[in-house]
């Protein structure tokens, strides 16, 4: 229930970072619900990439133009720039190299939106000092053992993944465990202690995309070039 | 406007459309004056004409695509698909499927006589590729009046015609879906089909193709290569599954080449039953056309640079995890090309362990798919 209204409430905040109209990527779309909020709200146009067959079995009979697949390896497969946004959202803690997709969604796409659960919150942080145990909250719910998320990270971490990778954080939103949203950069709080989840609008940093506007569409595709 | 006549043909429960003194020009140069084709419709066609879809055949597969077949007696090959309230549902959709040209269904094929005489074509009928048996199709929508397909359905040597569909006729269809086919026939594929096709010729009876006139079927041959084909649709683990070490009729092993094993028996009944309905010569030239297809180099070149109208297609791709003739790998080819260039392209990999014939098969996943995208798509597009 709570996971539910949480994830509605990140895919609100999602689209409030998309500008109308535009060529969007979303990785782990599921059954494609934030794919049709989007096509609905923005007129967007939009590509899903989802794991599970059910899941992108359902997307597809919608009518949504789903690829089933695994990201980490069909990404690749994309044009460079060939998107205006790409989204992952709650994924990237369960990526095998979340640095190397990191790069792959902004070669991808022009600015590329992230959500996480912020593995910094103070829940988790007094769960182990506390208990010495694994945490587990409405936002981390496995078992150490048996949970998808391999890659365990806080907002700190986060940012300086970013900076180290050269990529420019031009938003970022906070959410508390109570829902309660936030600008993390203009905080009075420590955010890394209160950001329950964190969503991030990314780009490259004094990055602008080669795009030459002509008819023919030779020069149009793969013009930008992305280290 | 070509010269063409509509005939209804009691008997076999179709249509023929007869083109005549047309000089249709065949891939490989040949001018082909005088050709029919079988065909049937199901489900009516709606006045603004935007509910058709053209369901494309297998290798052996004709125009029965549903209800009965009234040469074997049989239900049509895909009415586990086809018909009122399935997937394909012909209270919505007006469904039209041909026997391709160089069939051996009522098309002109190889069995047939040649123009202005009583020779059979035989083994001098002209070679056939995909690109020859879509041309031939989209004759046949211009004779039915019929400017754009809703939708090309096909699944295997279908999913050839449904792509070739797409690279020469982007502005006269709407969206595709490709099952268990592949940009090119592999080496492998090759090799099967080549296998089958000189057990048939080798069959003293097959007299260079013309047994027609010697009265005379080259029976083995035909069923051997249905055979070989036949283990190539399905997987190791169906088969297993199916008839694992299980003897036919036998308590005990004969020590002998009798069929003791249930498989054995079983591929030769496949076999015995393909020659009561399928021409010889036919096999050859189809398989050949098959193994002719192509796109490996050209698909992306095509779609970037020749037809300037692909961007409203929308593309479905669909495979399966057992299949080894045409496996994901190489139906992801398709896909691969499509997502570069930023087309509108679904792909669905459906776990099975029945093979290459899953499509045929009862695939719960493949039909709600495949009910999903083509009833979405068209309120899409009708909206």
């Amino acid at each position: 229930m709570n996971n539910i209204k949480s994830i509605r409430k990140d895919w609100d905040l999602i689209e409030s970072l998309i500008k109308e109209k535009s060529r969007i990527l979303d990785i782990g779309c599921g059954k494609g619900e934030l794919i049709e909020q989007l096509e609905k709200n923005l007129k967007a146009n939009i590509h899903g990439i989802e794991k599970n067959q059910g899941l992108a079995s359902k997307a597809i009979a919608k009518g949504l133009n789903i690829t089933h697949g695994d990201a980490e390896k069909d990404l690749s497969q994309y044009a460079n720039q060939s998107f205006d946004y790409v989204i992952l959202s709650q994924t990237l803690q369960a990526m095998m190299e979340p640095k190397k997709i990191l790069k792959e969604l902004l070669r991808v796409g022009s600015k590329a939106i992230v959500s996480f659960p912020n593995f910094g919150h103070w829940k988790i942080r007094l769960q182990l000092l506390l208990m010495g145990k694994m945490p587990i909250t409405e936002g981390l719910p496995y078992s150490w053992y048996d949970t998808p998320n391999i890659h365990f990270f806080t907002l700190k971490d986060f940012e300086n993944l970013c900076k180290e990778m050269n990529i420019a954080i031009e938003k970022s939103i906070g959410l508390t465990n109570k829902g309660k949203q936030f600008s993390i950069k203009s905080s009075l709080f420590p955010a890394n202690i209160f950001t329950h989840e964190a969503i991030f609008l990314l780009s490259y940093k004094n990055f602008e995309p080669i795009k030459i506007k002509s008819t023919n569409k030779i020069f149009a595709k793969n013009s930008a070039i992305v280290n | 406007m070509s010269n063409f006549k509509i005939i209804k043909d009691k008997e076999l429960d179709c249509n023929f459309v007869d083109f005549t003194n047309v000089d249709f020009k065949l891939e490989s140069g040949y001018l082909l004056n005088n050709y029919r084709l079988a065909y049937k419709t199901f489900g009516t066609l709606n006045q603004n004409k935007t509910n058709a879809i053209l369901i494309c055949h297998a290798l052996t597969g004709d125009q029965y695509v549903t209800g009965k077949n009234p040469i074997t007696g049989r239900d049509g090959w895909w009415s586990r698909m086809v018909g009122p309230n399935k997937p394909i549902d012909t209270n919505k959709f007006f469904v039209i499927c041909s026997n391709v040209l160089g069939g051996c269904a009522g098309s002109t094929g190889p069995k047939d006589k040649k123009d202005s005489n009583e020779n059979i074509y035989g083994g001098e009928f002209p070679s056939i590729t995909i690109k020859d048996i879509v041309d031939a199709q989209a004759k046949l929508l211009d004779a039915l009046k019929i400017d754009q397909l809703f939708s090309v359905v096909g699944g295997s040597m279908g999913a050839m015609q449904a792509l070739q569909w797409s690279i020469d006729f982007p502005n006269r269809i709407k969206s595709i879906i490709h099952i268990a086919g592949a940009l090119k026939h592999s080496a492998q594929n090759i090799a099967f089909h080549e296998v089958g096709r000189q057990a048939i010729m080798n069959d003293s009876n097959w007299h260079k193709g013309n047994y027609s006139e010697e009265k005379t079927v080259p029976e083995r041959g035909l069923s051997v290569a249905r055979m070989i084909a036949h283990i190539t649709y399905l997987s190791e683990d169906a088969m297993h599954r199916k008839f694992g070490r299980k003897l036919q009729s036998r308590d005990i092993i004969s020590f002998g080449f009798d069929a003791d094993f249930q498989i054995e028996s079983y591929l030769r009944y496949q076999g015995r039953s393909f020659v009561e309905r399928f021409d010889a010569n036919s096999y050859l030239y189809l398989t050949r056309a098959m193994d002719y297809f192509d796109h490996s180099e050209s698909y992306r070149k095509t779609l970037e640079f020749v037809n300037d109208s692909n961007n409203h297609i929308n593309y479905l791709i669909i495979s399966f995890t057992s299949d080894w003739l045409f496996p994901t790998r190489e139906n992801k080819e398709i896909v691969k090309i499509l997502n570069n260039l930023s087309k509108n392209v679904s792909f669905l990999e459906i776990e099975t362990d029945k093979g290459h014939d899953s499509f045929l098969l009862d695939e719960p996943e493949l039909d709600k798919v495949t009910k999903g995208f083509l009833e979405s798509n068209y309120r899409k597009t009708n909206e």
